[in-house]
Protein backbone atom coordinates (compact mmCIF):
# COMPACT_ATOMS: atom_id res chain seq x y z
CA UNK A 1 0.00 0.00 0.00
CA UNK A 2 1.24 3.63 -0.88
CA UNK A 3 0.82 6.15 1.72
CA UNK A 4 -0.56 9.34 0.82
CA UNK A 5 1.87 11.37 2.32
CA UNK A 6 4.68 10.09 0.38
CA UNK A 7 2.23 10.76 -2.55
CA UNK A 8 2.14 14.50 -1.49
CA UNK A 9 6.02 15.12 -0.49
CA UNK A 10 6.94 13.15 -3.64
CA UNK A 11 4.50 15.39 -5.87
CA UNK A 12 5.73 18.62 -4.28
CA UNK A 13 9.41 17.97 -5.27
CA UNK A 14 8.51 16.73 -8.49
CA UNK A 15 6.48 20.24 -9.24
CA UNK A 16 10.09 22.01 -7.76
CA UNK A 17 11.98 20.34 -10.14
CA UNK A 18 10.00 20.54 -13.01
CA UNK A 19 9.58 24.23 -12.68
CA UNK A 20 13.13 24.79 -12.29
CA UNK A 21 15.81 22.18 -13.66
CA UNK A 22 16.12 21.50 -17.46
CA UNK A 23 16.14 17.73 -17.87
CA UNK A 24 19.37 16.58 -18.98
CA UNK A 25 18.24 15.48 -21.83
CA UNK A 26 17.02 18.56 -22.92
CA UNK A 27 20.16 20.28 -22.21
CA UNK A 28 22.77 18.23 -24.08
CA UNK A 29 20.84 18.60 -26.88
CA UNK A 30 20.22 22.59 -26.97
CA UNK A 31 24.33 22.49 -26.12
CA UNK A 32 24.81 20.91 -29.15
CA UNK A 33 22.35 23.52 -30.56
CA UNK A 34 24.28 25.97 -29.40
CA UNK A 35 27.44 24.65 -31.31
CA UNK A 36 26.52 24.50 -34.41
CA UNK A 37 23.98 27.65 -34.92
CA UNK A 38 25.74 30.15 -36.99
CA UNK A 39 23.09 33.19 -36.98
CA UNK A 40 24.35 35.81 -34.35
CA UNK A 41 20.88 36.72 -33.11
CA UNK A 42 20.12 33.14 -32.91
CA UNK A 43 22.90 32.11 -31.23
CA UNK A 44 22.82 34.71 -28.60
CA UNK A 45 19.67 33.90 -27.43
CA UNK A 46 21.10 30.13 -27.06
CA UNK A 47 23.68 31.26 -25.32
CA UNK A 48 21.36 33.75 -22.87
CA UNK A 49 19.17 30.27 -21.88
CA UNK A 50 22.06 28.41 -21.31
CA UNK A 51 22.86 30.90 -19.02
CA UNK A 52 19.41 31.27 -17.71
CA UNK A 53 19.24 27.33 -16.77
CA UNK A 54 21.86 27.75 -14.56
CA UNK A 55 20.62 31.09 -12.82
CA UNK A 56 17.46 28.87 -12.34
CA UNK A 57 19.66 26.12 -10.42
CA UNK A 58 21.71 28.13 -8.50
CA UNK A 59 18.76 30.52 -7.10
CA UNK A 60 16.15 27.64 -6.92
CA UNK A 61 13.39 29.69 -9.34
CA UNK A 62 11.49 28.78 -12.43
CA UNK A 63 13.34 29.16 -15.32
CA UNK A 64 10.36 31.13 -16.75
CA UNK A 65 8.35 33.03 -15.86
CA UNK A 66 5.31 31.73 -17.32
CA UNK A 67 5.30 28.46 -15.53
CA UNK A 68 2.82 26.92 -17.89
CA UNK A 69 -0.08 24.85 -17.22
CA UNK A 70 0.88 22.01 -14.68
CA UNK A 71 -0.45 18.51 -14.96
CA UNK A 72 -0.23 14.83 -14.26
CA UNK A 73 0.23 11.70 -15.94
CA UNK A 74 -0.14 8.70 -13.70
CA UNK A 75 1.05 5.08 -14.23
CA UNK A 76 -0.08 2.51 -12.24
CA UNK A 77 1.24 -1.59 -12.33
CA UNK A 78 -0.87 -3.49 -12.35
CA UNK A 79 -0.45 -4.47 -8.15
CA UNK A 80 -0.17 -1.08 -6.89
CA UNK A 81 -2.38 0.09 -4.22
CA UNK A 82 -3.01 3.43 -3.05
CA UNK A 83 -4.14 4.67 0.42
CA UNK A 84 -7.88 6.09 -0.04
CA UNK A 85 -7.34 5.05 -3.87
CA UNK A 86 -6.97 6.78 -7.08
CA UNK A 87 -9.84 9.92 -5.54
CA UNK A 88 -7.44 10.50 -2.67
CA UNK A 89 -4.43 10.51 -5.19
CA UNK A 90 -6.16 12.84 -7.35
CA UNK A 91 -6.69 15.22 -4.26
CA UNK A 92 -3.00 14.95 -3.05
CA UNK A 93 -1.98 15.81 -6.66
CA UNK A 94 -4.27 18.66 -7.16
CA UNK A 95 -3.39 20.07 -3.31
CA UNK A 96 0.41 19.67 -4.17
CA UNK A 97 -0.25 21.80 -7.57
CA UNK A 98 -1.98 24.35 -5.34
CA UNK A 99 0.77 24.39 -2.92
CA UNK A 100 3.18 24.57 -4.91
CA UNK A 101 2.28 27.38 -6.98
CA UNK A 102 2.61 29.27 -3.90
CA UNK A 103 5.71 28.35 -2.25
CA UNK A 104 7.55 28.40 -5.48
CA UNK A 105 6.43 30.34 -6.53
CA UNK A 106 4.47 29.29 -10.00
CA UNK A 107 2.75 32.10 -11.90
CA UNK A 108 -1.41 30.84 -11.62
CA UNK A 109 -1.82 30.53 -15.12
CA UNK A 110 -4.97 28.82 -15.18
CA UNK A 111 -8.57 30.81 -15.37
CA UNK A 112 -12.05 30.32 -15.98
CA UNK A 113 -12.29 30.63 -20.07
CA UNK A 114 -15.17 32.82 -19.75
CA UNK A 115 -15.32 34.29 -16.81
CA UNK A 116 -11.71 34.39 -15.82
CA UNK A 117 -12.18 33.35 -12.58
CA UNK A 118 -8.65 32.84 -10.94
CA UNK A 119 -8.30 31.12 -7.61
CA UNK A 120 -3.75 31.64 -7.53
CA UNK A 121 -3.01 28.18 -7.30
CA UNK A 122 -3.26 26.66 -11.12
CA UNK A 123 -6.57 24.56 -9.76
CA UNK A 124 -10.08 24.67 -11.08
CA UNK A 125 -12.61 22.60 -13.65
CA UNK A 126 -10.67 20.47 -15.40
CA UNK A 127 -6.98 21.61 -14.07
CA UNK A 128 -4.57 20.29 -13.63
CA UNK A 129 -5.02 17.43 -15.80
CA UNK A 130 -4.89 13.57 -14.24
CA UNK A 131 -4.19 11.28 -16.72
CA UNK A 132 -3.85 7.27 -15.95
CA UNK A 133 -2.27 4.68 -17.63
CA UNK A 134 -1.55 1.14 -16.51
CA UNK A 135 1.58 -1.15 -16.81
CA UNK A 136 0.91 -5.03 -16.35
CA UNK A 137 3.75 -6.21 -13.90
CA UNK A 138 4.69 -4.29 -10.52
CA UNK A 139 3.47 -2.68 -7.45
CA UNK A 140 4.68 0.93 -8.14
CA UNK A 141 3.38 4.18 -9.37
CA UNK A 142 5.00 6.76 -11.63
CA UNK A 143 3.97 10.09 -11.03
CA UNK A 144 4.95 12.59 -13.80
CA UNK A 145 4.05 16.07 -13.91
CA UNK A 146 4.60 18.12 -16.94
CA UNK A 147 3.98 21.94 -16.98
CA UNK A 148 4.10 23.11 -21.15
CA UNK A 149 2.84 26.27 -22.05
CA UNK A 150 -0.71 26.84 -23.73
CA UNK A 151 -0.77 29.11 -26.07
CA UNK A 152 0.99 28.43 -29.26
CA UNK A 153 3.47 25.77 -31.31
CA UNK A 154 0.48 23.44 -31.68
CA UNK A 155 -1.74 22.41 -34.45
CA UNK A 156 -4.65 19.62 -35.83
CA UNK A 157 -5.69 19.08 -38.98
CA UNK A 158 -7.66 16.73 -40.79
CA UNK A 159 -5.62 15.35 -43.76
CA UNK A 160 -5.98 11.80 -45.52
CA UNK A 161 -4.27 9.16 -46.95
CA UNK A 162 -4.28 10.47 -50.57
CA UNK A 163 -2.50 13.31 -48.54
CA UNK A 164 0.90 10.72 -47.83
CA UNK A 165 4.08 11.62 -46.56
CA UNK A 166 4.15 15.16 -48.97
CA UNK A 167 1.05 16.48 -46.92
CA UNK A 168 2.56 15.33 -43.69
CA UNK A 169 5.59 17.00 -44.47
CA UNK A 170 3.42 20.31 -45.83
CA UNK A 171 1.27 20.44 -42.34
CA UNK A 172 4.56 19.74 -40.56
CA UNK A 173 6.24 22.54 -41.51
CA UNK A 174 3.23 25.26 -41.83
CA UNK A 175 3.33 24.71 -37.93
CA UNK A 176 7.10 25.28 -37.81
CA UNK A 177 7.08 28.32 -39.93
CA UNK A 178 3.70 29.42 -39.07
CA UNK A 179 4.20 29.71 -34.89
CA UNK A 180 8.52 29.96 -35.64
CA UNK A 181 7.99 33.75 -36.45
CA UNK A 182 8.91 35.91 -33.41
CA UNK A 183 9.36 32.55 -32.00
CA UNK A 184 5.75 32.41 -30.76
CA UNK A 185 6.76 28.69 -30.36
CA UNK A 186 9.34 29.22 -28.18
CA UNK A 187 11.73 27.33 -29.80
CA UNK A 188 13.83 25.09 -30.75
CA UNK A 189 11.59 22.70 -29.65
CA UNK A 190 10.89 18.89 -28.93
CA UNK A 191 8.41 18.63 -31.91
CA UNK A 192 5.81 15.26 -31.19
CA UNK A 193 3.46 14.07 -33.58
CA UNK A 194 0.26 12.88 -33.35
CA UNK A 195 -0.90 10.49 -36.35
CA UNK A 196 -4.28 8.75 -36.42
CA UNK A 197 -6.49 7.91 -33.78
CA UNK A 198 -9.31 9.65 -33.36
CA UNK A 199 -9.62 13.57 -33.39
CA UNK A 200 -8.77 13.63 -29.75
CA UNK A 201 -6.26 10.97 -29.73
CA UNK A 202 -4.32 12.24 -32.05
CA UNK A 203 -3.72 15.78 -30.01
CA UNK A 204 -3.34 13.37 -27.00
CA UNK A 205 -0.78 11.42 -28.61
CA UNK A 206 1.20 14.22 -30.05
CA UNK A 207 1.24 16.20 -26.86
CA UNK A 208 2.76 12.67 -24.85
CA UNK A 209 5.16 12.79 -28.14
CA UNK A 210 6.43 16.31 -27.44
CA UNK A 211 6.35 15.61 -23.55
CA UNK A 212 7.14 12.34 -22.22
CA UNK A 213 9.32 11.29 -24.80
CA UNK A 214 13.27 11.95 -24.16
CA UNK A 215 15.73 13.74 -26.32
CA UNK A 216 17.79 11.02 -28.85
CA UNK A 217 14.76 8.77 -27.68
CA UNK A 218 13.62 6.73 -31.05
CA UNK A 219 10.05 5.18 -31.91
CA UNK A 220 10.09 1.41 -32.59
CA UNK A 221 9.27 0.93 -35.82
CA UNK A 222 11.84 1.44 -37.74
CA UNK A 223 10.20 3.71 -40.28
CA UNK A 224 8.75 6.00 -37.99
CA UNK A 225 12.32 6.27 -36.25
CA UNK A 226 13.59 7.04 -40.17
CA UNK A 227 10.84 9.79 -40.42
CA UNK A 228 11.56 11.38 -37.14
CA UNK A 229 14.98 11.54 -38.04
CA UNK A 230 14.39 12.85 -41.64
CA UNK A 231 12.03 15.43 -39.71
CA UNK A 232 14.89 16.89 -37.57
CA UNK A 233 16.34 17.66 -40.57
CA UNK A 234 13.92 18.92 -42.66
CA UNK A 235 12.67 21.39 -39.37
CA UNK A 236 16.25 22.70 -38.84
CA UNK A 237 16.64 23.44 -42.73
CA UNK A 238 14.03 26.22 -42.82
CA UNK A 239 16.57 28.63 -42.13
CA UNK A 240 14.43 29.70 -38.72
CA UNK A 241 15.98 29.60 -35.09
CA UNK A 242 15.61 30.76 -31.68
CA UNK A 243 12.84 33.63 -31.73
CA UNK A 244 12.32 33.38 -35.27
CA UNK A 245 15.99 34.95 -36.04
CA UNK A 246 17.73 33.44 -39.02
CA UNK A 247 19.39 30.54 -37.78
CA UNK A 248 19.26 26.60 -37.89
CA UNK A 249 18.10 25.69 -34.53
CA UNK A 250 14.28 24.72 -34.69
CA UNK A 251 13.81 20.91 -33.47
CA UNK A 252 15.91 19.49 -30.95
CA UNK A 253 14.17 16.49 -31.99
CA UNK A 254 11.14 15.14 -32.72
CA UNK A 255 9.13 12.33 -31.69
CA UNK A 256 6.06 10.55 -33.71
CA UNK A 257 3.12 8.22 -32.23
CA UNK A 258 0.74 6.14 -34.29
CA UNK A 259 -2.92 4.92 -33.33
CA UNK A 260 -4.89 3.35 -35.38
CA UNK A 261 -7.65 5.64 -37.13
CA UNK A 262 -10.52 5.38 -39.60
CA UNK A 263 -9.59 3.66 -42.86
CA UNK A 264 -10.59 7.08 -44.86
CA UNK A 265 -8.50 9.33 -42.66
CA UNK A 266 -5.17 10.41 -41.27
CA UNK A 267 -5.18 12.98 -38.14
CA UNK A 268 -1.98 14.77 -37.45
CA UNK A 269 -1.16 16.59 -34.48
CA UNK A 270 1.96 18.95 -34.39
CA UNK A 271 3.03 19.98 -30.72
CA UNK A 272 6.06 22.08 -29.66
CA UNK A 273 7.60 21.36 -26.10
CA UNK A 274 9.90 24.77 -25.28
CA UNK A 275 12.94 25.87 -24.10
CA UNK A 276 11.53 25.17 -20.84
CA UNK A 277 10.94 21.63 -21.18
CA UNK A 278 9.28 21.24 -17.86
CA UNK A 279 8.86 17.66 -17.34
CA UNK A 280 10.05 15.64 -13.45
CA UNK A 281 8.95 11.91 -12.46
CA UNK A 282 9.07 9.63 -9.82
CA UNK A 283 8.65 5.89 -8.94
CA UNK A 284 7.33 5.56 -6.13
CA UNK A 285 7.19 1.85 -4.69
CA UNK A 286 5.22 0.26 -2.38
CA UNK A 287 7.39 -0.23 0.64
CA UNK A 288 7.34 3.90 0.58
CA UNK A 289 10.98 4.41 -1.59
CA UNK A 290 11.08 6.80 -4.23
CA UNK A 291 13.57 7.19 -7.47
CA UNK A 292 13.42 10.39 -8.92
CA UNK A 293 14.35 10.36 -12.92
CA UNK A 294 13.55 12.77 -15.98
CA UNK A 295 12.38 10.32 -18.48
CA UNK A 296 8.78 9.31 -17.91
CA UNK A 297 9.17 5.84 -19.71
CA UNK A 298 5.44 6.39 -20.85
CA UNK A 299 6.05 5.04 -24.38
CA UNK A 300 6.58 0.65 -23.18
CA UNK A 301 5.71 -2.12 -25.49
CA UNK A 302 2.40 -1.81 -23.89
CA UNK A 303 1.32 1.24 -24.18
CA UNK A 304 2.05 0.80 -28.26
CA UNK A 305 0.47 -2.79 -27.63
CA UNK A 306 -1.61 -3.30 -31.11
CA UNK A 307 -3.19 -6.95 -29.99
CA UNK A 308 -6.00 -8.10 -28.18
CA UNK A 309 -4.23 -10.38 -25.23
CA UNK A 310 -1.34 -9.03 -23.36
CA UNK A 311 1.39 -10.98 -23.25
CA UNK A 312 1.00 -9.97 -26.64
CA UNK A 313 -0.31 -13.26 -29.23
CA UNK A 314 0.42 -12.47 -32.44
CA UNK A 315 -2.33 -13.69 -34.83
CA UNK A 316 -0.73 -16.08 -36.74
CA UNK A 317 -0.04 -15.53 -40.53
CA UNK A 318 -2.22 -17.38 -42.47
CA UNK A 319 -0.73 -18.60 -45.39
CA UNK A 320 -1.69 -17.92 -48.82
CA UNK B 1 29.06 29.04 -32.36
CA UNK B 2 28.65 32.67 -33.83
CA UNK B 3 29.91 35.44 -32.00
CA UNK B 4 28.04 37.40 -29.29
CA UNK B 5 30.24 40.28 -29.81
CA UNK B 6 28.68 42.33 -32.46
CA UNK B 7 25.66 43.35 -30.65
CA UNK B 8 25.95 46.35 -28.85
CA UNK B 9 24.86 46.34 -25.01
CA UNK B 10 23.36 49.49 -23.44
CA UNK B 11 22.34 50.54 -19.94
CA UNK B 12 19.19 52.51 -20.16
CA UNK B 13 16.64 54.20 -17.43
CA UNK B 14 13.15 53.12 -17.19
CA UNK B 15 12.28 56.66 -18.06
CA UNK B 16 15.31 57.10 -21.02
CA UNK B 17 15.41 60.08 -22.95
CA UNK B 18 14.75 60.52 -26.25
CA UNK B 19 18.75 60.90 -27.28
CA UNK B 20 19.09 57.76 -25.94
CA UNK B 21 16.37 55.86 -27.54
CA UNK B 22 17.86 57.24 -31.03
CA UNK B 23 21.11 55.56 -30.12
CA UNK B 24 19.83 52.21 -30.32
CA UNK B 25 19.68 49.80 -33.52
CA UNK B 26 17.50 47.05 -33.73
CA UNK B 27 19.24 44.04 -32.24
CA UNK B 28 21.09 46.03 -29.89
CA UNK B 29 20.95 44.32 -25.84
CA UNK B 30 19.08 46.30 -24.04
CA UNK B 31 19.45 46.03 -19.59
CA UNK B 32 17.06 48.64 -17.68
CA UNK B 33 17.54 50.43 -14.47
CA UNK B 34 14.59 51.91 -12.21
CA UNK B 35 11.05 50.92 -12.17
CA UNK B 36 8.93 49.09 -14.36
CA UNK B 37 5.44 47.79 -13.93
CA UNK B 38 3.14 45.20 -15.48
CA UNK B 39 0.30 45.28 -17.14
CA UNK B 40 -1.74 43.10 -19.96
CA UNK B 41 -5.33 42.57 -21.13
CA UNK B 42 -6.59 42.52 -17.82
CA UNK B 43 -5.18 46.20 -16.77
CA UNK B 44 -5.89 47.55 -20.48
CA UNK B 45 -8.96 46.45 -20.39
CA UNK B 46 -9.82 48.43 -16.98
CA UNK B 47 -8.27 50.96 -17.66
CA UNK B 48 -8.49 52.08 -21.85
CA UNK B 49 -12.31 50.14 -21.83
CA UNK B 50 -13.57 50.96 -18.08
CA UNK B 51 -11.75 54.14 -17.82
CA UNK B 52 -11.44 53.34 -14.57
CA UNK B 53 -8.47 55.80 -13.38
CA UNK B 54 -4.86 54.65 -12.84
CA UNK B 55 -4.09 53.67 -9.53
CA UNK B 56 -0.41 54.85 -9.98
CA UNK B 57 0.94 58.08 -11.31
CA UNK B 58 2.24 57.52 -15.12
CA UNK B 59 5.18 58.33 -16.86
CA UNK B 60 6.42 59.85 -13.31
CA UNK B 61 6.48 56.48 -11.59
CA UNK B 62 7.58 54.53 -14.65
CA UNK B 63 7.74 55.25 -18.41
CA UNK B 64 8.40 51.23 -19.30
CA UNK B 65 5.68 48.46 -19.63
CA UNK B 66 6.38 45.11 -19.16
CA UNK B 67 3.89 42.66 -21.00
CA UNK B 68 4.18 39.93 -18.12
CA UNK B 69 2.71 37.98 -15.43
CA UNK B 70 5.11 37.19 -12.67
CA UNK B 71 5.28 33.59 -10.86
CA UNK B 72 5.14 35.42 -7.63
CA UNK B 73 2.72 35.15 -4.64
CA UNK B 74 1.95 37.06 -1.45
CA UNK B 75 2.63 35.45 2.05
CA UNK B 76 -0.57 35.66 4.47
CA UNK B 77 1.85 38.52 6.06
CA UNK B 78 1.72 40.93 3.04
CA UNK B 79 5.25 39.82 1.94
CA UNK B 80 6.06 39.17 -2.62
CA UNK B 81 8.03 36.57 -3.22
CA UNK B 82 8.76 36.77 -6.77
CA UNK B 83 10.52 33.96 -8.29
CA UNK B 84 10.95 34.30 -12.49
CA UNK B 85 9.48 37.24 -14.93
CA UNK B 86 8.89 36.34 -18.45
CA UNK B 87 7.08 38.28 -21.13
CA UNK B 88 3.53 37.23 -22.74
CA UNK B 89 3.07 37.81 -26.40
CA UNK B 90 2.15 41.76 -27.30
CA UNK B 91 0.26 40.84 -30.35
CA UNK B 92 -3.10 40.36 -29.02
CA UNK B 93 -3.14 43.41 -27.22
CA UNK B 94 -2.94 45.84 -30.30
CA UNK B 95 -6.30 46.93 -29.88
CA UNK B 96 -5.68 48.82 -26.67
CA UNK B 97 -1.84 49.94 -27.54
CA UNK B 98 -2.74 53.44 -28.78
CA UNK B 99 -4.77 54.80 -26.05
CA UNK B 100 -2.42 52.93 -23.50
CA UNK B 101 0.57 54.78 -24.73
CA UNK B 102 -1.80 58.05 -24.53
CA UNK B 103 -2.78 57.49 -21.10
CA UNK B 104 0.68 56.11 -19.50
CA UNK B 105 3.06 58.04 -21.42
CA UNK B 106 5.16 54.85 -21.42
CA UNK B 107 8.64 54.91 -23.33
CA UNK B 108 9.65 51.43 -23.52
CA UNK B 109 7.28 48.33 -24.22
CA UNK B 110 8.60 45.22 -22.62
CA UNK B 111 7.14 42.04 -24.39
CA UNK B 112 7.10 38.56 -26.22
CA UNK B 113 7.12 39.04 -29.67
CA UNK B 114 6.54 42.42 -30.67
CA UNK B 115 3.56 44.10 -32.53
CA UNK B 116 3.31 44.80 -36.49
CA UNK B 117 5.19 47.23 -37.65
CA UNK B 118 2.32 48.96 -38.56
CA UNK B 119 1.35 49.36 -34.61
CA UNK B 120 4.88 51.24 -34.24
CA UNK B 121 4.57 53.45 -37.30
CA UNK B 122 0.91 54.38 -36.04
CA UNK B 123 1.20 54.25 -32.43
CA UNK B 124 4.68 53.83 -31.24
CA UNK B 125 6.64 56.61 -33.49
CA UNK B 126 4.24 59.52 -32.41
CA UNK B 127 4.78 58.89 -28.83
CA UNK B 128 8.47 58.45 -29.32
CA UNK B 129 8.05 54.96 -27.95
CA UNK B 130 10.00 51.88 -29.03
CA UNK B 131 9.47 48.07 -28.17
CA UNK B 132 11.98 45.79 -26.29
CA UNK B 133 11.60 42.06 -26.63
CA UNK B 134 12.80 39.38 -24.03
CA UNK B 135 14.74 37.18 -24.94
CA UNK B 136 14.40 33.28 -25.87
CA UNK B 137 11.23 32.98 -23.74
CA UNK B 138 12.19 32.89 -21.79
CA UNK B 139 15.24 33.83 -19.79
CA UNK B 140 12.66 33.93 -16.41
CA UNK B 141 15.28 32.80 -14.02
CA UNK B 142 18.29 36.18 -15.25
CA UNK B 143 15.13 38.39 -15.00
CA UNK B 144 14.34 37.32 -11.48
CA UNK B 145 17.70 38.33 -10.45
CA UNK B 146 17.39 41.85 -11.92
CA UNK B 147 14.10 42.64 -9.77
CA UNK B 148 15.29 44.40 -6.29
CA UNK B 149 12.07 44.30 -4.90
CA UNK B 150 8.02 44.31 -5.29
CA UNK B 151 7.06 48.46 -4.85
CA UNK B 152 3.38 47.74 -5.07
CA UNK B 153 0.80 45.63 -6.43
CA UNK B 154 -2.31 47.25 -7.81
CA UNK B 155 -5.57 46.02 -8.94
CA UNK B 156 -4.74 42.61 -7.06
CA UNK B 157 -8.16 41.85 -5.86
CA UNK B 158 -9.83 42.99 -9.21
CA UNK B 159 -7.90 41.10 -11.25
CA UNK B 160 -5.72 38.51 -9.54
CA UNK B 161 -1.94 37.66 -9.33
CA UNK B 162 -1.35 37.17 -12.69
CA UNK B 163 -3.08 39.72 -14.24
CA UNK B 164 -2.59 42.72 -11.24
CA UNK B 165 -0.32 45.83 -12.11
CA UNK B 166 3.15 45.04 -9.93
CA UNK B 167 5.84 47.94 -9.73
CA UNK B 168 8.54 46.70 -9.53
CA UNK B 169 12.13 48.49 -8.89
CA UNK B 170 14.73 46.72 -11.40
CA UNK B 171 18.37 47.28 -11.90
CA UNK B 172 20.80 45.75 -14.74
CA UNK B 173 17.61 44.28 -15.83
CA UNK B 174 17.48 42.03 -18.46
CA UNK B 175 18.80 41.02 -21.36
CA UNK B 176 16.30 42.58 -23.71
CA UNK B 177 16.84 42.75 -27.37
CA UNK B 178 15.69 46.02 -28.98
CA UNK B 179 12.80 45.02 -31.86
CA UNK B 180 11.59 48.28 -32.63
CA UNK B 181 13.64 52.01 -32.86
CA UNK B 182 12.31 55.47 -33.20
CA UNK B 183 11.25 55.37 -36.97
CA UNK B 184 9.01 52.54 -36.32
CA UNK B 185 11.45 49.20 -38.01
CA UNK B 186 10.91 45.57 -37.01
CA UNK B 187 13.83 43.49 -36.02
CA UNK B 188 10.99 40.60 -36.45
CA UNK B 189 10.15 41.24 -39.82
CA UNK B 190 13.56 41.94 -41.25
CA UNK B 191 14.20 38.12 -40.26
CA UNK B 192 10.81 37.25 -41.34
CA UNK B 193 12.14 38.93 -45.23
CA UNK B 194 15.27 37.22 -45.12
CA UNK B 195 13.73 33.78 -43.90
CA UNK B 196 10.86 33.89 -46.28
CA UNK B 197 13.54 34.07 -49.48
CA UNK B 198 14.64 30.56 -48.83
CA UNK B 199 11.10 29.04 -48.12
CA UNK B 200 10.08 27.72 -51.51
CA UNK B 201 13.73 25.67 -51.78
CA UNK B 202 12.21 23.74 -48.13
CA UNK B 203 8.55 23.35 -48.87
CA UNK B 204 9.72 21.69 -52.60
CA UNK B 205 8.49 17.83 -52.56
CA UNK B 206 5.31 18.68 -50.31
CA UNK B 207 1.93 19.31 -50.95
CA UNK B 208 -1.44 21.35 -50.07
CA UNK B 209 -3.78 19.32 -48.51
CA UNK B 210 -6.53 17.78 -50.12
CA UNK B 211 -9.32 18.89 -47.80
CA UNK B 212 -9.16 22.82 -47.15
CA UNK B 213 -9.31 25.53 -44.72
CA UNK B 214 -11.31 28.99 -45.21
CA UNK B 215 -8.88 31.90 -45.59
CA UNK B 216 -5.97 29.48 -46.35
CA UNK B 217 -2.77 30.66 -47.78
CA UNK B 218 0.08 29.53 -49.55
CA UNK B 219 1.62 32.49 -49.02
CA UNK B 220 4.38 31.60 -46.71
CA UNK B 221 5.91 35.34 -46.00
CA UNK B 222 2.63 35.88 -43.86
CA UNK B 223 2.39 36.18 -40.52
CA UNK B 224 -0.29 34.81 -38.31
CA UNK B 225 -0.49 37.51 -35.77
Amino acid sequence: MIGLQVIQDTAMTLMDKAAIEIPEDYLSGLKHAAQVEDGDLSSFVLQAMLENYEAAKEDRRAMCGDTGCPRWYVKMANEARIEGGPVALETELRRATANATRSIPLRPNRVHPLWRTDHDNNVGINAPEIEFAFEPEGDWIDLTTVHKGGLFGTDYRMLFPSDGIEGIKRFYLDSLVAFGKRGLSCQPAIIGIGLGGSKDTCMVLGKRAACLRTVGDRNPDPRMAELELEFIELGNSIGMGAMGFVGKSMVIDCHIEAGYCHTGGMQMSVHAFCLSSRRACARIHADGSVEYRTDPHWFTPYQRRETVEWPAILPSKKSA
Amino acid sequence: MASNTAFKKVRLKTEPAQEDLRQLALGDVVYLDGSVYTAREGVYRRAVEENVPLPLDLPAESGTNFHCSPAASIADNGDFNMGAVTATASFRFSKWIATWLELSGAKLILGKGGMSSKDYREHFVPHGAIYLTTVGYGTGALLGRGVKRVKNVFWREELGLAQAMWLIEVENFGPFIVESDLDGNSLFERENAKISAGLSKVYEGTKPAVLKRFGETDDRSDELI
